[in-house]
């Protein structure tokens, strides 16, 4: 039997308030992003002249046709995913690497070590020294300026250490050294198997970190052909220019002017594919990694 | 004393896996993270490219006076200030207002609903943020020019092109953006309250508003804490990435902030000045870990939680 439970006027009214101002909320959330796809399929004098307001006008995939016809969208698309796997592939690794290490209690000197990392996240040399060490280092307009630089973050670090020390027991340490295991095949053959949920939680917060970041690359990189996404993002939808001459048919450069804001609308929804691709499957990891992370390690 | 120094050696000898494999990550870390702090010293020189970064002279603080008296100085703090103080006093405690709410939301479904649409824009890049931004308050083409059309019938008046504007369009944005984000943390938190605790209180007569006030509060104010000394600690550091990728000629009064001005003194103007460029970005570096330190002081002695 369940206890009836007794609303009064009070708690009426709190949910009441409470529900109207979560919903507005969410509307004002969704909304943008509605409001995107709709105008991304709309044509470009409706968008251009403001009469898309929620559902697409004029449907077409004009938008859609120019991006897959600009060359510098397929470049970029290319190398962010080389630059986001191999990137996070580094970052993991190592990460896990310290992690693990960390994590053992028997490590003398662990806790030096570990500040010497902690400390790297409210202190840093900033950004001219960060630039005169890749110009030294020969980095400079190559793929190791975005590859090796910030391999290991120290956030990350601290969760993926929570984690091994909280989830791995340590009798099974004692049990395995008990039977002649070593550090390095404990880790191997037991601390990776059971640690799944770190190395998903890592791999989706390093790897959006990689697919969204420009400024390195900006700062870096000089050659075009190394570009990552962002950066051909930046120049179509800041600097207001699709070079025509990447446009790849002729029909659709003589258009162009017409159709830089369904472009832009466009462009927006297909850079975020990947990204809303991998989304539900990652949900559930990305809530847990940020609740690792709010335990102090 | 002699067998305690012999148990020691005898330790490290036995974990030398574990020391080989964070050889690595060592390496790493002095190379990309302490190396760099050290050619913290150009501020202190006078830089130049040929003599490199031992071989330059000596120039005391010379840098640091520079921007002290440039005329921008007072321009740029007071963005800084007024963009991170605004931004921290908007964003903080919406997250937990929202948090809050959605915990006593009755129906589990729409809740979750809520929940799975508002992380959504976190995964936006800034790039795209920022695009979205222009696109969504152009005044003739975007969702504030089109509803105000439809409602007035006049044209909007151009929101992006008034300076003063900037600091409300960066925050709010930023609030649109992170709240979902943000608040997880909370949700974690109030998850994790005994619900015992309401029961009693609702036997004692507590309406629902009572309850969060003295169950839910109380319960995520450690979390709260940390996440404050953390965004006090960053105050300096305001989204750089994306105030660059804002900044136009019409606003620029407004959104010069230290770190955008960091970068074009280094890297974005003819001149080049690695050394006045690094001297601001230090000056900015040491003001912040000191707040960091501030504030991590204070929350210790209020409620016995630090970061460090």
């Amino acid at each position: 039997m369940h206890r009836l439970k007794k609303f009064d006027f009070d708690d009426k009214l709190y949910y009441v308030i409470t529900t109207i101002i979560l919903t507005v909320f969410f509307l004002l959330v969704l909304y943008p992003c509605i409001y995107v796809i709709s105008a991304s399929f709309s044509s470009g004098v409706a968008v251009q002249s403001g009469k898309v307001v929620l559902f697409p006008v004029d449907f077409s995939l004009e938008g859609y046709k120019t991006v897959f016809n600009t060359y510098t969208v397929w470049l970029g698309f290319r190398n962010s995913l080389f630059y986001t796997i191999v990137g996070t592939a580094i970052n993991v690794s190592m990460t896990l690497v310290a992690a693990y290490c960390l994590s053992r209690r028997d490590l003398p000197g662990r806790n030096f070590i570990m500040l010497l990392f902690t400390f790297t996240m409210f202190f840093s040399g900033g950004m001219i020294p960060h630039y005169i060490l890749i110009q030294k280092l020969g980095f400079l307009n190559t793929v190791w300026a975005l590859l090796i630089p910030g391999a290991i973050g120290a956030y990350n670090l601290i969760v993926a250490r929570t984690f091994i020390q909280n989830t791995i027991p340590n009798e099974l340490m004692e049990a395995s050294q008990i039977d002649g295991c070593s550090d390095f095949t404990y880790f191997i053959q037991i601390v990776l198997p059971l640690s799944k949920a770190i190395i998903a939680v890592l791999v989706l917060f390093y790897g959006v970190r990689h697919w969204n970041s420009y400024f390195n690359a900006m700062i870096y990189l000089h050659d075009k052909n190394l570009y990552p996404l962002t950066l051909f993002l930046r120049e179509i939808l800041m600097a207001d220019q699709i070079d025509p001459s990447t446009v790849t048919d002729p029909e659709l450069q003589a258009k162009l002017a017409q159709t830089a804001g369904v472009i832009k609308y466009a462009l927006i929804v297909i850079s975020m594919i990947p990204v809303l691709l991998i989304y539900p499957f990652i949900q559930k990891y990305f809530v847990k990694g940020v609740m690792i992370g709010s335990i102090k390690g | 004393m002699n067998t305690k120094q012999h148990s020691l050696t005898r330790r490290i000898k036995l974990r030398w896996q574990l020391y080989l494999m964070l050889l690595l990550p060592l390496i790493y870390i002095i190379i990309f993270a302490y190396v760099p702090m050290g050619g913290l010293v150009i501020a202190f020189k006078k830089y130049s490219v040929n003599l490199g970064i031992w071989g330059s002279p000596w120039v005391g603080f010379q840098n640091f006076i520079k921007f002290f008296s440039s005329y921008k100085f007072e321009n740029i703090i007071r963005n800084t200030l007024t963009l991170s103080l605004y931004s921290l006093a908007v964003s903080f405690p919406i997250p937990i207002i929202f948090a809050l709410m959605l915990n006593s939301m009755l129906n589990e479904k729409y809740k979750k609903t809520i929940q799975t649409v508002t992380y959504i824009p976190y995964f936006i890049s800034t790039v795209v943020m920022v695009g979205l931004i222009l696109q969504v308050l152009n005044n003739r083409s975007g969702i504030y020019g089109s509803l105000y059309t439809l409602f007035t019938g006049k044209t909007a008046f151009n929101i992006l092109a008034d300076g003063k504007l900037f600091k409300h369009i960066y925050v709010w944005s930023g609030v649109w953006q992170g709240t979902g984000y943000s608040a997880i943390i909370y949700i974690a938190a109030l998850a994790g309250v005994d619900q015992s605790l309401h029961e009693v209180a609702t036997i004692d007569g507590a309406n629902r508003f009572q309850r969060l006030i003295y169950i839910d509060i109380p319960a995520i104010l450690p979390t709260a804490s940390i996440m404050l000394i953390l965004a006090v600690g960053n105050i300096m550091n305001v989204g750089f990435e994306k105030v660059l990728l804002m900044q136009n000629n019409l606003n620029l009064n407004y959104s010069e902030i230290i770190s955008t001005y960091v970068y074009k003194v280094g890297l974005a103007s003819g001149i080049n000045d690695f050394s006045l460029s690094t001297a601001i970005s230090m000056f900015n570096s040491v003001i912040n870990f000191i707040l960091l330190s501030i504030a991590n002081w204070g929350s210790k002695k209020l409620n016995g939680n630090g970061i460090f």
